[in-house]
């Protein structure tokens, strides 16, 4: 019985061999169904082991294991062999375009911000966020700017009622986040602002920006000039040069706005930076001590610096956008481009 | 210069030069000026312009006179503009050239005449040397915290490289003449007029001069260009002598004619509610109570700081003089200048602080120059008010400056750059008295100084090398990951991300804003999906006919509990026409509500919740049984247009990590069954029942084909499922899967009458 089955096996090798070796490439499939199948002749064999002794099972179970192992590797060999003429069926002309999918993607000013928080997170920023429709006391107040100096003359302010606006910048964001945590702080907020400013070419009524503010013990301006220098060699490339102009911002002393050398021309001067060489991009400073009494950091103990920009101005000056309009125009042939 | 300006904080906006392109424009004088004979208001002129023949010029400027001298563009000239003079006939009459105005020749907004020079001069003379024009204005950007750089001395102090104490007056060279003013407590009297501050809060100093005599008349040239160049208009010799002062020093100056004063009396006091005064820009304007006004003994006269009125307003028939040098309040001048939408030099400059020691010595220059212009002999001089204001000094301590700029200045080096700037500084142990100056009223604290010593050393000298620094204590918020996860979503969907500005039109349920900037934005978005659709819609209309936007953005919802809105988070879609790209081996499909439903699910698997639908209605539940979105068609111009708007809870944001299932061992056993199912039988149930009567071996289950019509009886349709079966622990037997099989199609004749077809 155990020499019938053995035998019976070795004869399905052979005469399955010659079969595979000789099938045409479309009959593969089938032959390996008949061969090898649930239901095919393999299978048939191996219902007559259950007749078998015990002790003679395992030899016939490894003979069938080793056939089935050849002509399964024989089938593939053959199916490989005929395998890529049997995808492209006739020969097309592979001249003609691929099938693809639509392109999904980011908009351009997401990219921005989200290139500028990785590189800040890998400065050791982490990203956190807050209200976009903020108290007057937050968006003006604990940040050093008096309601009636003219300094809150720079925010053209949308009001919803007496005591709440849309926020004007992120940076309601810093005195929020100084007051839920003790320093070390160090933190990037992306996020919507708002000022009154009809639409043109560089207005936006609704305009992103990213606050930046780093708190501890012993932050200097030379480490804000070092932070920000880094930050600008790593996003716009290490040939970019920084420059730091004095400016006035209530919350930050001494303050700063931050040029780099012009995208375009490389600071030699041209009609994109007015002949300039330079390109603004930021406003920075050292977190003045107000600020921090306001939020009850100790002024005496703690330094730090913030610094907001603009992403969309950002996104403009690097794919040299023209109007800030189609930015938020959202046509799918714009998108598209930067997808 | 302009470099400079900016590495100090003052960035120059605008360099114009103002000779530039007035090469071609010379002198011309009007020999002889007569009526046009066909157009009214025009004039024809006789112009000697220095080459010995005279040339005919139609003009249209009313203030054209024969013997007055004018610029003048001859044929060929180039004017700013690039504004081309040609040999022209104006309604018959020839006109061989231009006499120009001040704004022709970029040199102002005056486009009311022609730009008449005072004086005699030379025809042909070149307009640019005559009137020493070759130089540039800077238009400085000045920060509202420096008022003291809204001056040509202030800017000058900031710019002279050995500090103020090199700054020399300007080369004005007329007599002193300025009486010494007497001192008054809060009243006073100036030449027979009494001057009194009724409120000392709104006007803490009010200095008078009292002028009489003189002839009011046009500026001589020299004034009148400097003006010009700085973009004022030439009044008369009084008006400019103010105007000239008040940009030299920063400090506003009015004269008042003091002959229309009535009663011999002046008063600093708050205006009556609902009293008037005629501006000198001939506005009748109504004050409130709160209004600090100069008043006669009857009515206001001018608006303090903001404006003078138009009755006491200085003519040519003026020969009393009253010349006001005032510090005002600026929050009182802020309130008026913004409740009457009126900014003027004067009150920019009060509203930001003028220097409080600078009223004698401006008092003293506009006397003087109103003399040498209009001559008149200066009466006496008034100063009421104590200014109350003691020198500020300002403890700063060498430590601090190192530590705030991260460097080691010694007391001494702190010294060198303060001094320059007009602060004194004295040694006291370990620290600094600075003495503030007084023109530098924004210097109040230590850290002001600290920016002072890093601005006058240079920004760029503080370089060093990337900080170590400590970790925040503050995490990266999980709402990050979870967006930037349905990003990639919708990314992998084909989908663009959009990015519309927060505002729609008002509805009762939205947010208003109070001072929207048009109807279309005049509310706050309460959802993203009409924002997106009128997105879509743009697309249509520049015939892109396959659209895919979404957008991740806040809206707003009243909250009657708080002060402010609440804000969520929502995330929406809209789609329409082809499903993918347009491609020859296939003839293309649209977008289904298959798709809509997939795209919920993966959403929904995205968010913690799954997709149910209901009614018509697709909706996404969230964690927590609460709905957080759905999706449907939207009404759009032709064409299938879908939809989806679900909210992004922050208690969403953190999704458990998967837990590993093991791969299986034992081969599964797949049965399909076509089953006729009864309309009104909903594949949801079919499902469920399914699942209970196939047992725990019945690892998945899905329909794969779906036919209605020709061989299916009427009220039914066919549904195709496909059962797998696989246990964790050994092979099935037949027996068991047909066991299993058999207990599923009697429930689901039982229950629903579904039969095999
Ligand atoms: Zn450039």
């Amino acid at each position: 019985m155990k020499a019938d089955l053995i035998a019976q096996l070795q004869g399905l090798e052979e005469e399955g061999t010659v079969a595979v070796q000789e099938a045409p490439p479309e009959s593969l499939e089938g032959l390996r169904v008949e061969l090898l199948g649930r239901k095919g002749r393999l299978t048939g064999i191996l219902r007559h082991v259950v007749q078998l002794a015990p002790e003679d099972r395992p030899v016939v179970g490894a003979e069938a294991n080793r056939v089935k192992q050849a002509l399964s590797e024989l089938l593939d060999a053959r199916a490989a062999e005929a395998g890529p003429a049997e995808a492209l069926g006739p020969l097309e002309d592979l001249t003609l375009p691929g099938r693809r999918r639509w392109r999904g993607g980011l908009h351009p000013v997401t990219q921005t911000v989200n290139e500028i928080c990785d590189i800040f997170r890998d400065l050791g920023f982490s990203r956190v966020s807050g209200p976009e429709a903020e108290t007057l006391d937050y968006n003006f107040t604990k940040l050093n700017i008096p309601l009636d100096h003219p300094a809150a003359d720079m925010h053209d302010t949308f009001f919803l009622n007496e005591g709440v606006v849309l926020r004007t910048h992120t940076s309601p964001v810093q005195a929020r986040t100084m007051e839920r945590c003790a320093p070390p702080v160090r933190v990037v907020v992306p996020g919507m602002c708002y000022r009154r400013d009809a639409w043109d070419a560089s207005h936006a009524p609704a305009f992103e920006q990213i606050e930046g503010l780093a708190v501890d013990e012993g932050i200097s301006f030379v480490d804000f000039r070092a932070t920000i220098d880094e930050f600008v060699r790593r996003f716009f490339g290490p040939a970019t040069r920084t420059r730091f102009r004095p400016s006035y911002f209530p919350f930050t002393e001494p303050s700063a706005e931050v040029d780099v050398s012009c995208q375009i021309c490389g600071g030699s001067g041209c009609s994109a930076c007015k002949g300039t060489g330079w390109m603004e991009i930021m406003g920075a400073g050292m977190v003045h001590p107000k600020v921090f009494a306001n939020v009850g950091y100790d002024p005496e103990r703690y330094t730090g610096f913030a610094f907001g920009m603009g992403p969309a101005r950002i996104t403009m000056l690097r794919h040299r956008i023209p109007d800030i309009r189609l930015l938020y125009e959202n046509d799918m042939r714009f998108l598209e481009q930067f997808a | 210069m302009a470099e400079r300006l900016a590495m100090l904080g003052a960035p120059v906006d605008e360099i114009v030069e103002l000779g530039a392109e007035l090469g071609d424009v010379v002198i011309a004088r009007v020999d002889d000026v007569r009526q046009h004979p066909n157009a009214d208001r025009l004039r024809v002129c006789t112009v000697d312009t220095g080459t010995g023949a005279t040339l005919q010029v139609v003009c249209g400027a009313p203030n054209v006179q024969a013997g007055g001298f004018y610029p003048f563009a001859p044929v060929g000239a180039t004017l700013p503009g690039d504004v081309q003079i040609r040999k022209a006939k104006l309604r018959g009459e020839a006109s061989e050239g231009m006499l120009c105005s001040a704004r022709e020749l970029g040199l102002g907004r005056d486009h009311a005449g022609l730009l008449a020079l005072t004086g005699e001069w030379e025809p042909g003379a070149r307009f640019v040397d005559a009137l020493e024009l070759d130089d540039a204005r800077l238009v400085v950007d000045v920060t509202p915290n420096r008022p003291d750089l809204l001056s040509h001395v202030g800017v000058a102090r900031e710019v002279a490289p050995g500090g103020v104490a090199e700054i020399t007056a300007a080369p004005f060279d007329g007599a002193s003449v300025c009486p010494q003013p007497a001192r008054a407590e809060w009243q006073g009297e100036v030449a027979g007029i009494r001057v009194a501050i009724d409120d000392l809060d709104g006007c803490p100093r009010y200095m008078a001069a009292v002028i009489r005599g003189a002839r009011v008349g046009p500026s001589p040239e020299w004034v009148a260009t400097r003006l010009r160049v700085i973009g004022l208009r030439p009044i008369n010799n009084v008006v400019d002598a103010t105007n000239y002062v008040l940009h030299e020093l920063g400090q506003p100056l009015h004269a008042f004619d003091l002959a229309r004063l009535q009663g011999g009396e002046v008063h600093i006091r708050r205006a009556g509610d609902g009293e008037t005064l005629r501006t000198l820009d001939g506005v009748e304007r109504t004050l409130v109570a709160q209004d600090l006004v100069i008043a006669d003994a009857e009515r206001p006269i001018a608006l303090a700081g903001v404006m003078g009125g138009a009755d006491s307003e200085v003519s040519e028939t003026t020969t009393e003089l009253l010349i006001e040098c005032a510090r005002f309040d600026p929050r009182s001048v802020r309130r008026a200048a913004r409740r009457l939408a009126l900014s003027t030099d004067a009150s920019y400059r009060f509203e930001r602080g003028v220097d409080p020691e600078g009223l004698p010595r401006a008092l003293n220059s506009v006397v003087d120059l109103i003399v040498a212009l209009a001559g008149g002999t200066p009466e006496a001089a008034l100063d009421v008010g104590a200014d109350a204001r003691d020198q500020t000094t300002v403890v700063l301590n060498p430590e601090r400056v190192n530590r705030t700029l991260g460097v080691s200045l010694d007391p001494g080096e702190i010294a060198g750059y303060l001094r320059p700037l007009g602060f004194e500084t004295a040694r006291q142990d370990s620290v600094l008295r600075v003495q503030v100056p007084s023109f530098r009223s924004d210097v109040e604290t230590e850290i002001d100084l600290v920016e002072e010593i890093a601005r006058r050393r240079g920004y760029d000298t503080f370089v060093g090398s990337l900080p170590a620094f400590r970790p925040s204590a503050v995490p990266t918020e999980p709402m990050v990951a979870l967006q930037a996860r349905l990003h990639a979503l919708l990314g992998r969907w084909g989908f663009l991300e959009a990015r519309t500005a927060g505002f729609a039109p008002a509805a009762p349920e939205r947010v208003p804003l109070r001072n929207p900037l048009s109807a279309e934005e005049s509310s706050l978005r309460d959802a993203l999906l009409p924002g997106l659709l009128r997105r879509l819609e743009h697309n249509l209309a520049h015939a892109v006919r396959d659209v895919r936007l979404y957008e991740i953005g806040t809206v707003f919802l009243p909250d009657s509990q708080g002060q402010a809105p609440r804000e969520d988070v929502h995330l929406a879609a809209v789609f329409t026409g082809a499903r993918d790209p347009a491609h020859w081996t296939s003839p293309g499909e649209a977008w289904t509500v298959w798709d809509l439903k997939g795209l919920l699910e993966d959403l929904a698997s995205e968010l913690g919740g799954q997709g149910v639908p209901e009614g018509e209605r697709l909706q996404v539940g969230g964690k927590d049984g609460a709905v957080l979105g759905g999706g449907g068609p939207l009404p759009a111009r032709g064409g299938a247009v879908w939809g989806l708007e679900v909210t992004i809870a922050p208690q969403n944001a953190q999704v458990d990590a998967a837990a590993y299932h093991p791969l299986p061992i034992f081969p599964a056993v797949d049965r399909d069954l076509a089953l006729l199912i009864p309309d009104g039988v909903t594949a949801a149930e079919v499902d469920s029942a399914i699942r209970t009567a196939a047992g725990p071996m019945l690892e998945a289950l899905f329909p794969f084909d779906l036919f209605q019509g020709a061989g299916i009886p009427q009220g039914n349709r066919s549904v195709a499922w496909r059962l797998r079966f696989r246990t964790a622990e050994r092979t099935l037997t037949d027996a068991e899967v047909d066991a299993a099989i058999n207990r599923t199609l009697k429930t689901l004749e039982d229950r629903f009458g579904i039969r095999r077809r």
